[in-house]
């Protein structure tokens, strides 16, 4: 059976036996935080809001800090994210509403996007999906088995065709056959290689010849194990190609999601999915407050 | 998007001109920025923790030389105690059993199926192996068929039994096949797999008490964050496997991870994954990892020169 610690069950045992918040309490946060890789900068912005609410309060004890605590992660979150998705839906004005997928090597894209067709499709949808990782060993194949897995077209090239022509030929296939979702997967790239990172430029420009648009959605997925270096991703992705959406996986596995706060507190790209498994049905729809919720094991 | 350890250490030593020696006081502050550093690097929270403490001790009383700058001694010491910490000397796979068995262990994605390539790719061309690779991964789509692809581009046969979802079973009957048609080499990929996850731990055990491996290695994407201790923690206590590889790093990951999992586990780290490509393979380098870890270049050797 898979269990995880929470952040709350981590802070209470961090602080127990305290009545009042002081250094030592502030410290075990510190480290609640830093290990759950919320990252430096956004823990100690987390705690010097902390230490200036105690300041003003006369006194906190630890269950209030809890509270406290949940209420500044809340508002970190909602500061620079924009408003909660509601459900696996597409606006009904674009149509084929187009989403490209990008991230770095093994974070979860091809994975996310047969979880993603399988909720629209259930959302009455009909979907594409556009094989465009024609580099690495059997991608496209294991975009197919996503495929038929789900009951969606898959359109595909040759392995080490042009991405872009993929993209073009999904999306006309798409528009043809009246096709309200699109989806195209791209190869898992490092931010720091600068040839790729244009690849994806050129992906993005060539569906405007078929859709004026689109891309509508660009979505980021980003491995929820991922340390600091999630933020150089953000980054360097934004840069690239306008990411307006966030993707975390893995996040079925220990003690994770501080990542998400860190990004939340970085970045103005609202986080709009969570993985958290492998199979068809392990994708959510984040909601920040159902996220705070789970942080502290409600 | 980081500054320099050198130059943050610069910076706080130029408060303390004239000091000719590294004392408590003068190292606390330094040592803040070291802590600092290696926690944006990814370096486990407690693993930092006791590292600087054993940098202080170190550093305390050190005389400082008038040529060299306090902050350039220290981090002189800093890199050295962590080159040392990840380092001796870089050790090879051993081989001894025929044919001799390698088994593949990790997180989803982390470069599990890449890597075996990789290896059978460098053994067969740089040690004359003859390999056989083995396809264990029966859950993610198109596995069998990604590990295939590898073995053609870089001419290694691929065992695979397309409708089994037995991998202790394909292991035993793969290790059949190596002897009869006279493969010294058994490299056995495996589905990627959460260390919480029971069922799944229980299955790679069986793999190794079926196969008794010559080596166990657990491959780690480079860019993990502070989980990467408790990860491999718990498949080392499962597997007490042999070594580490850290993958992607032509990224720009500082891979703090590498110094967390020697310090917990304390296995070697073997190899290094620098690409997607089948020879995008490197043995490990302490020293050049402890300059990473710490965001520099080459401030060491312009230390050693002083
Ligand atoms: N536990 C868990 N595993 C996941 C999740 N999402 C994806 N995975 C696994 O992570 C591995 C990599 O997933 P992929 O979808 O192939 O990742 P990718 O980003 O497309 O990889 P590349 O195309 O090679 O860059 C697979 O083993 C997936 O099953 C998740 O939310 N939880
Ligand atoms: N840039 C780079 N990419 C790598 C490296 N090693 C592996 N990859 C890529 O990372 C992704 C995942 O690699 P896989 O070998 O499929 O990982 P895995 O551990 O077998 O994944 P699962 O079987 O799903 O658990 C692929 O896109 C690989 O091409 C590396 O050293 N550098
Ligand atoms: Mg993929
Ligand atoms: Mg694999």
């Amino acid at each position: 059976s898979k269990t995880k610690e929470n952040v709350f069950t981590k802070i209470a045992r961090a602080i127990a036996g305290k009545s009042k918040v002081d250094d030592e309490v502030l410290d075990n946060l510190e480290e609640v935080l830093i290990t759950s890789d919320v990252g430096v900068d956004t823990t100690l912005k987390i705690i010097s809001r902390i230490e200036k609410r105690v300041a003003s309060d006369k006194f906190v004890n630890t269950q209030e800090l809890t509270a406290i605590l949940r209420d500044e992660i809340a508002s970190l979150l909602t500061e620079n994210n924009t408003e909660d998705t509601e459900g696996f839906t597409t606006p009904d004005d674009k149509k084929p509403y187009v989403i490209m997928v990008v991230g770095v090597n093994g974070v979860g894209k091809t994975t996310t996007i047969g979880k993603l067709a399988y909720q629209f499709k259930k959302a009455g949808k009909k979907v594409y999906l556009g094989a465009a990782d024609t580099f690495r060993a059997a991608a496209v194949e294991q975009l197919v088995i996503w495929g038929e897995r789900v009951g969606v077209s898959v359109i595909k090239q040759k392995m080490g065709s042009d991405p872009a022509s993929v993209a073009y030929d999904t999306l006309n296939s798409a528009v043809a056959n009246d096709a309200d979702v699109v989806i195209i997967d791209t190869a898992g790239r490092l931010h720091n290689k600068i040839n790729l990172m244009n690849e994806l430029t050129k992906i993005k420009n060539v569906m405007k010849k078929v859709v004026p648009d689109a891309p509508h959605e660009i979505l980021l997925v980003l491995d929820g194990s991922t340390g600091q270096n999630a933020f150089e991703q953000a980054k360097q992705f934004t840069a690239a190609t306008e990411v307006n959406a966030l993707a975390i996986t893995k996040l079925d596995g220990t003690a994770k999601g501080g990542v998400v706060i860190g990004i939340s507190d970085h970045f103005r790209i609202p986080v709009k999915y969570i993985g958290l498994g492998e199979g068809m049905e392990d994708l959510q729809v984040f909601q920040r407050k159902e996220f705070v919720n789970s942080l502290f094991g409600e | 998007m980081f500054e320099n350890l050198s130059e943050r250490l610069d910076r706080s030593f130029k408060l303390l001109k004239g000091e000719g020696k590294i004392t408590e006081i003068n190292v606390a502050e330094t040592l803040k920025d070291v802590r600092k550093a290696l926690l944006d690097a990814d370096v486990n929270y407690k693993v930092a923790k006791q590292f600087t403490d054993t940098v202080k001790e170190k550093a305390l009383g050190q005389n400082v030389l008038t040529s060299v700058k306090p902050s350039q001694l220290m981090v002189k010491i800093v890199h050295d105690e962590l080159a040392r910490l990840m380092g001796g000397t870089a050790i090879d796979v051993e081989l001894k059993s025929s044919p001799a068995v390698i088994l593949m262990s990790g997180l989803q994605g982390s470069g599990k199926t890449t890597f075996s390539g990789k290896l059978a790719n460098m053994l067969k061309s740089k040690k004359g192996k003859n390999p056989l690779l083995v396809a264990c991964d029966v859950y993610r789509p198109a596995a069998i068929e990604q590990l295939r692809v590898l073995g053609e581009q870089i001419g290694v046969p691929v065992y695979s039994e397309i409708d089994s979802k037995n991998p202790v079973q394909i292991a035993l009957n793969a290790v059949k096949e190596a002897r009869a048609k006279g493969h010294d080499l058994v490299i056995v990929d495996t589905a990627g797999r959460l260390a919480i996850d029971e069922q799944m731990m229980n299955e790679i055990a069986a793999i190794k008490k079926a196969l008794n491996p010559d080596e166990i290695l657990f491959v780690v994407d480079s860019m993990t964050g502070q989980d990467a201790v408790n990860t491999a923690k718990e498949f080392n206590e499962r597997l007490d496997f042999n070594g580490v590889v850290l993958t992607k790093l032509d990224g720009d990951t500082r891979g703090g991870a590498a110094l967390s999992i020697r310090s917990v586990v304390d296995k070697p780290i073997k190899f290094v994954g620098t690409g997607e490509k089948m020879d995008a393979l490197d043995i490990f380098h302490p020293e050049r990892m402890a300059d990473r870890i710490l965001g520099m270049g080459d401030i060491v050797s312009l230390v050693e020169r002083a």
